[in-house]
């Protein structure tokens, strides 16, 4: 029966007037690796409270394999959470505060010192046991908080923004570190974060949320390349928008005129009729520079800009009076590549797929 | 298994909470000062009861010329301690906030202890100092006294004659508005200290270095900047040392001897001595009244 | 140019002078308030008849005598009474309050507070009044038990204020960590929340410990006969003359004070909740 580890139905939760998280309908599957990524104030961390136990819904039913939750507070359900600010009891030793969820069931002593050390041994901090969290660093701090909540092997573990306090360089490891965790253990982990790089490395699904509402759930792969609205291409990585109404509508493409000047050429993904406003979303690496039209379709402009990050030049590249597209060109570091320089005129090429239609 | 709305569990939990305290400060606070304020309204029974005839007559006494002298002379003497303790506590504040930082706990712990020792025992002392035949007296007529009169031998003036008349007796210290003042400032020097120190302590100084780089000097900077930025603690400190001496008892009491008294120890006598309760009630709910007034202005001006 | 060095000069050479001027300020400001409690210390040690006057040597007999004092013997336990009852009851009721008070909204809460926060501001001859005038009206027998009603009135807001600084700088996700861990409202108390606001508690409990042995007016209303508590035994010897036994006494209390207030110092070391002066 319990095909999802966990299940909202219509979850809103408000705080007075504010509406925190709205109808959200989210199912997460067994084993799962599973992300709520949006900005602060999204929803994602009251969902995830939510579940906990931490707060009680308004409104909507919360499923965790398959029981119905209603009012069961936190220490009657099966989920244990990593904070983001770890939450480590400052007045007792790592092995107390690793100890403290199988003390409160009641497991015998032996067996907590045993999966204690298990505990503390798969997170690489043994012989911590009887240091005090004050005495550890902020990436120990965060092993000893998953250790806790792993030691009791819950159904989920929910994980509040937990790399959030770490610096990059730390965090990019332990990005990778609790993905092959998650791997190993098999339990299903909710993840919530703001930061899309991070929900796109470790995430089998991500659910973006903005204002309360989930607007897509979907694999890195599909959230990245097949945006269905415009914040989500807006929120995950760099996108250039451009505007204008549907002109043309052929089997299997659709002609824009954006800006009521420029034809551009969009694959006809979704329903959408001559006339309407609607939006193309085009990532910056996926377009192309040329000095010569390489397709009948390319589009000229004028080079505005150009910035070196070193992996990549950035060029601003003016399409019409209202549009400028930002552009990304790998950089080589040869001479070989072609440089334009601003005031050149230069021929915008993508492939076909690239360019996504939105409709809001 | 059927469980409890969460909200009807902390809704007892909160009652059970809140209910000890609640009934002890109604039934033993809120209920007396109602009592209070209700027999200031009453009239004094033959044989020292309380006989409810409503009245205002107790409030009217109060402007008696003799009352309303003693609350004048009650007002003045808490107003002169709050100045001499902001004239002495702030200058303190200043010092013990501008050492390095780690003198300052210690400094802090230095001015808290005295404080937080017997009130009674500490106006005591200053018993011992003042009165006539106090340390201070006893330095006047002894010592200071023979050496003068040594030096008059050694030496006539007619100087000397005066000043050995003036130390031939002692000096009368004790029983003085002044001996109250003095008392009453040892007595609450630190609580004028501390919200001065805190609000000096949390000063930015490079305020007053911002001050200085605009042209102001030291005199300026201080009045333009410092001041204004620390009158918080001013103001505090000016209210925790007014409000208790405004009511005090125990200073007046031991060291203002018979002529020398406040509102405290009027209040005292009517209930201990004449009972009087209905009078000795209305002067103490003016009395709370007067603080009341003071506190809410305090947080009126906090929360702005 | 020399003329505007000649004024830098002179306003840092004046600037030196304020800082000695506010150093010897701050010297003279705590020997202020050090001497007459050295006075009183010194004269406890005098072998003059007289509480206070010329030197007559060094002697223990005060203090001597004070142990052999049955009366004095009395007062002491009627202030151990009253101070330990009294902290007790209002360490418990004052803590409960001030985990309901940071932890819940309800109606009249604001009322609450201003109820809470005034036997703080209402001055003791005020309070001693009206305690005074409800036992009589309620004709209470004053003694021990209304001088122990009284001070746990006043203390179960001194405690509040403590315990609730203390509560302000707590971290409420340890107590859902715990909850998450499977503890109950209870085991979530006991095992967290408890442990972390103990240096609260106890420096709340040993603040009202201090003004219950410290407070003389509301006592003095409030006692009857045999409920003669150190204060009063002290305040009576002061008024009925002045012998030096009391310098005696009043120097083993300053003592006990100091050694309460280091006490309470250290407990407040274990964290951040600092003691609010009132």
């Amino acid at each position: 029966m319990a095909e999802y580890a966990i299940e909202l139905r219509n979850v809103s939760k408000h705080f007075g007037p504010v509406v925190a998280v709205d109808h959200v309908t989210l199912s997460i599957r067994d084993g799962e690796f599973f992300s709520l990524l949006g900005p602060s104030g999204c929803g994602k961390t009251t969902t995830l409270r939510l579940i906990a136990g931490f707060e009680l819904p308004t409104g909507g039913e919360i499923y965790i394999g398959g029981q119905l939750q209603g009012e069961t507070p936190p220490y009657r359900r099966p989920v244990n959470t990593v904070f983001q600010n770890y939450a480590l009891f400052p007045h007792m030793t790592v092995y107390e505060n690793v100890a403290f969820g199988l003390e409160m069931r009641r497991v015998p002593k032996d067996e907590i010192q045993r999966r204690v050390r298990e505990a503390l041994e798969m997170v690489r901090l043994p012989g911590m046991e009887n240091r005090r969290p004050n005495q550890l660093s902020g990436g120990q701090q965060q092993r000893v908080a998953l250790a806790r909540a792993l030691v009791n092997r819950p159904k989920v573990l929910l994980l509040d923004e937990p790399l959030g306090a770490l610096d990059l360089k730390l965090r990019k490891a332990m990005q990778l570190e609790l993905k092959a965790l998650q791997e190993r253990v098999g339990i299903t982990f909710v993840y919530v974060t703001h930061d899309q790089e991070e929900a796109l490395t470790m995430s089998d699904r991500i659910a973006v949320m903005n204002e309360g509402r989930v607007l897509q759930v979907g694999t890195p792969e599909e959230i990245y390349e097949r945006p269905t609205c415009r914040f989500v291409a807006d929120f995950i990585g760099e996108t250039n928008f451009l505007s204008g109404r549907v002109k043309e509508r052929r089997p299997k493409e659709v002609v824009v005129l954006v800006d009521g000047s420029v034809e551009v050429l969009v694959a006809a993904d979704r329903e959408v009729g001559v006339g309407d406003e609607v939006t193309i979303a085009i990532r910056p690496e996926r377009i192309s520079l040329h000095a010569k039209p390489p397709d009948p379709r390319a589009l000229p402009g004028r080079v505005e800009e150009r910035i070196y990050v070193g992996t990549d030049i950035r060029y601003l590249v003016r399409l019409t009076e209202q549009t400028v597209l930002s552009v990304r060109q790998q950089n080589p570091g040869t001479d070989a590549m072609i440089r334009f320089s601003p005031g050149d005129t230069v021929y915008l090429h993508w492939r076909l797929p690239s360019a996504r239609l939105l409709t809001e | 298994m059927a469980e409890r709305p969460r909200a009807r569990r902390e809704t007892v939990r909160l009652l059970f909470l809140i209910a000890p305290s609640l009934f002890w400060l109604l039934v033993f606070f809120l209920f007396p000062l109602l009592l209070v304020f209700a027999i200031s309204f009453g009239q004094r029974g033959t044989y020292g009861g309380v006989r409810w005839d409503l009245t205002l007559e107790n409030y009217v006494r109060f402007f008696d010329p003799l009352y309303l002298r003693i609350f004048g002379r009650t007002f003045s003497i808490a107003l002169t301690t709050t100045f001499l303790c902001l004239l002495i506590g702030y200058p303190l504040a200043y010092f013990i906030a501008t050492r390095p930082a780690r003198w300052r706990n210690g400094l802090v712990l230095l001015l808290m202890i005295p404080f937080w020792t017997n009130f009674l025992i500490r106006t005591y002392a200053w018993l011992l100092i003042l009165r006539d035949q106090g340390v201070i007296n006893t330095f006047w007529t002894g010592p200071l006294h023979e050496f003068l009169v040594q030096i008059a031998t050694a030496l006539p003036l007619p100087l000397w004659e005066i000043l050995l008349r003036a130390t031939s007796q002692p000096l009368h210290l004790f029983g003085t508005d002044g001996a109250i003042i003095v008392g009453l400032v040892y007595g609450w020097l630190p609580d004028m200290v501390l919200p001065c120190y805190a609000a000096i302590e949390r000063l930015d100084f490079s305020l007053v270095e911002a001050a200085q780089d605009l042209y102001a000097n030291r005199f300026r900077s201080f009045t333009r900047v410092i001041l204004p930025l620390t009158m918080p603690g001013i103001i505090a400190g000016s209210i925790l040392v007014f409000i208790p001496s405004l009511g005090a008892y125990v200073t007046p009491d031991l060291l203002g001897g018979a002529k020398s008294i406040m509102l405290g120890n009027v209040i005292y006598s009517q209930f201990m001595s004449a009972r009087d309760y209905p009078f000795g009630s209305a002067i103490s709910f003016v009395l709370m009244a007067v603080m009341l007034v003071g506190t809410l202005v305090y947080f009126r001006m906090g929360a702005e | 140019m020399t003329g505007s060095r000649g004024v830098g000069s002179g306003t840092r050479r004046r600037g030196r002078w304020l800082a000695r001027l506010l150093a010897l300020h701050g010297v003279l400001g705590y020997l202020f308030l050090y001497a007459p409690i050295v006075v009183l210390v010194i004269y406890s040690f005098n072998a003059s008849r007289y509480a206070s006057g010329a030197w007559r040597g060094f002697t223990l007999d005060w203090y001597a005598r004070l142990f052999t004092n049955e009366a004095i013997g009395a007062a002491l336990r009627n202030t151990l009474i009253v101070a330990g009852v009294s902290t007790l009851v209002s360490t418990v009721f004052g803590t409960m309050v001030a985990l309901a008070m940071e932890r819940y909204d309800f109606r009249g809460k604001l009322a609450f507070d201003a109820l809470l926060y005034l036997p703080i501001i209402i001055p003791d001859i005020a309070m001693a009044v009206m305690l005074l005038l409800f036992f009589v009206l309620a004709r209470v027998q004053l003694g021990l038990t209304t001088i122990i009603i009284s001070h746990v009135a006043f203390n179960i807001s001194f405690v509040a204020v403590v315990v609730r600084a203390r509560l302000a700088y707590f971290d409420i996700t340890l107590e859902e960590a715990a909850q998450d861990l499977y503890a109950n409202e209870w085991q979530t108390f006991r095992r967290v929340t408890l442990p972390l606001i103990m240096p609260g508690i106890l420096g709340g409990a040993l603040l009202a410990f201090t003004l219950s042995i410290d407070d003389f007016v509301i006592t003095f209303f409030t006692a009857g006969p045999g409920s003669t508590t150190l204060p009063l035994r002290i305040y009576s010897m002061v008024k009925l003359g002045v012998t030096p036994e009391v310098n005696a006494l009043s120097s083993m209390m300053l003592l006990a004070s100091i050694g309460l207030v280091l006490l309470s110092l250290l407990l407040q070391k274990g964290g951040g909740g600092g003691i609010e002066i009132a």
